[in-house]
């Protein structure tokens, strides 16, 4: 039962991790939080849905499509409703983004109604057994899948030139701006990542439990996991997304039954008001670096 | 290289900075430009640099011409291609960065990427303490090592004409000679034409070719560094000497109907 609910906890961990990883990057280029986050889950699992079962597009090539247009979004996004508030208030901005999430589920639910879809069987059906474990393959595929995009995404944000210059714009945005790097164009690819490892998250998730609109609270449920992380800190939104799926199912494996239900809901958010008392930046939050 | 004619500046929409700037910098030299606080020598900097537009400034009059081509209020992305980096005051290295990562910033509009290792082992010539600090954090880093990093930052773009904005900056004497020493090297070696603006007027004029002093957004004063060392206003409101001997009460006077004229 423990290495049940440990195997469970860290696929949802990963997939919080994908999305915790897009709030991290909107924030540490912008000092803003994208409420919109759970949106773009939410329009990526039906896009992919939508491509594989009206086109009979192949799963693979139906993924990265979606990406593309998730990529599509995020810039689109990021120059009709978040360039205009550039030099306003960061309030302003969280704003737009709240009034943003608002339409984007009004319109996806417009398209595609309120009832729960589900994918066709993408990954094999039976479960395989690994030391006396029991997991449905595509759990594997999922927990796989996001690992592998998590590794990639910190690759690229240590080493490539964009992924330097995108954390020197976080630093110090005139400085960059005086070096010639195009500020615009670094809050591009912020909001283009972000909308694709949600999306990402969202085709994860709606294989695993189907797509409906409330694939979209999720956003809200990940919020606490990157600021447990340390809102600003790449590493500490992919290890808070474990810690936070590993301990609630935990939790609600345990004492769900015995409280009959709903602990498992709460656990994130005591979790963080807990950690936050002794770490106010949280795990991994940036510190403000002065040098006395 | 560049000239600066009549080049007027507004903040906002109504705070005049600068009220006929004129300036020249031929190819090759090191410029100095003087003046007291709140002159307006960030300023100009910043109409060059492009960087003005960021914090709701703007050139309202005059032009700027670099290497013959217009660039008054064009975008600081475009200045920098044009060849032209300012280094900020204030040093604003990217302080949860570490140094290599900085040098590597700097070089972002660069075509050539090819060349980039042999630059970054160029600026350690020129700072070797950058070489042992190279994977260090940033934010760590002394003032000087933070300012050295910000000129060999500058270094990376290769730029043909570097702004530099007080270097000395809140440093120990020694340190504001050896890196004003090794700006000089920069200049001979690399060729680069150097503009840098400073409160220290001694060591900057210790290095520069030709210095321009200003007063309220407009040149008051200008000439060959040792023309104006030799002025007797520059002496005593630059360099800080005067003339021992004279009398007191008189010399108040004086200063006061001189420091009058200068403003005025
Ligand atoms: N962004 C701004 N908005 C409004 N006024 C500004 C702005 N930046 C500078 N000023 C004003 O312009 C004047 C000149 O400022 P500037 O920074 O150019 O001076 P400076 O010569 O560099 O002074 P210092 O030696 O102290 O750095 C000052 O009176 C300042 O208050
Ligand atoms: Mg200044």
């Amino acid at each position: 039962m423990f290495l049940q609910l440990l195997v469970t906890g860290l696929v949802v961990g990963s997939i919080y991790a994908l999305v915790a990883l897009g709030f991290v990057l909107i924030y540490k280029a912008s000092d803003c939080i994208n409420f919109a986050q759970g949106e773009f889950l939410l329009v990526g699992a039906y896009v992919a849905l939508w491509v594989v079962t009206s086109y009979n597009v192949p799963f693979l090539p139906a993924v990265m499509l979606t990406l593309c247009l998730a990529l599509a979004l995020g810039v689109l996004v990021e120059r009709m409703v978040l360039r205009p508030f550039i030099g306003e208030p960061v309030i302003s901005v969280i704003m737009a983004t709240i009034g943003l999430s608002s339409l984007m589920r009004g319109v996806t639910q417009l398209i595609w109604g309120t009832d729960t879809m589900i994918y066709p069987p993408v990954f094999p059906q039976e479960p395989v057994n690994l030391a006396g474990v029991v997991i449905s393959q595509v759990y594997l595929w999922s927990l796989g899948l996001a690992i592998l995009l998590l590794a990639v995404f910190s690759l690229f944000f240590k080493f490539t030139t964009t992924g330097i210059v995108m954390r020197a714009v976080a630093d110090d945005q005139q400085a960059a701006l005086s070096m010639g790097i195009s500020v615009k164009k670094v809050f591009a690819i912020t909001w283009a990542i972000a909308a694709m490892v949600a999306a990402v998250g969202g085709i994860l998730l709606g294989n695993i439990n189907g797509v409906n609109s409330s694939l979209a609270h999720l956003g809200l449920k990940v919020l606490p996991v990157a600021i447990l992380g340390g809102l600003d800190s790449i590493p500490g939104a992919i290890l808070g997304g474990f810690i936070i799926g590993v301990l609630e199912n935990l939790v609600g494996g345990y004492l769900d039954p015995v409280f009959g239900g709903g602990v498992k809901e709460v656990v994130p958010f005591v979790i963080l008001v807990l950690i936050l008392l002794v770490r106010p930046y949280g795990l991994f939050g940036k510190e403000v670096i002065e040098r006395v | 290289m560049l000239v600066l004619n009549n080049v007027e500046v507004i903040y906002d929409r109504v705070i005049l900075v600068l009220k006929g700037m004129s300036l020249t910098v031929p190819e090759g030299s090191v410029v100095a430009l003087l003046g007291s606080n709140g002159a307006g020598k960030t300023t100009t900097l910043k109409a060059i640099s492009g960087l003005l537009q960021a914090e709701n400034g703007k050139v309202t009059d005059g032009t700027i011409d670099f290497c013959g081509e217009n660039i008054t209020n064009m975008d600081a992305e475009k200045v920098v291609q044009r060849g032209i980096f300012q280094v900020m005051e204030g040093r604003r290295v990217f302080e949860h960065l570490t140094v290599e990562e900085n040098l590597l910033a700097g070089s972002y509009t660069r075509k050539d990427r090819s060349n980039i290792k042999k630059d970054l082992e160029l600026v350690c010539r020129y700072f070797p303490r950058l070489l042992d600090l190279r994977h260090r954090v940033v934010g760590y880093l002394s003032g000087g090592e933070q300012q050295m990093l910000a000129i060999g930052r500058a270094l990376m773009a290769k730029p043909k004409l570097m702004l530099l904005d007080e270097p000395s900056l809140g440093l120990a004497p020694l340190l504001v000679a050896e890196i004003f020493k090794i700006v000089r090297e920069i200049n001979r070696r690399e060729g680069t034409t150097i503009l840098v603006v400073e409160q220290n007027a001694n060591v900057a004029l210790s290095i520069a070719d030709y210095g321009y002093i200003m007063e309220n957004g407009r040149i008051v004063l200008e000439g060959e560094v040792d023309k104006l060392r030799d002025n007797e206003d520059v002496r005593e409101f630059y360099l800080g000497l005067t003339d021992v001997g004279k009398k007191k009460s008189y010399r108040d006077v004086k200063h006061y109907k001189r420091r009058k004229r200068w403003l005025g």
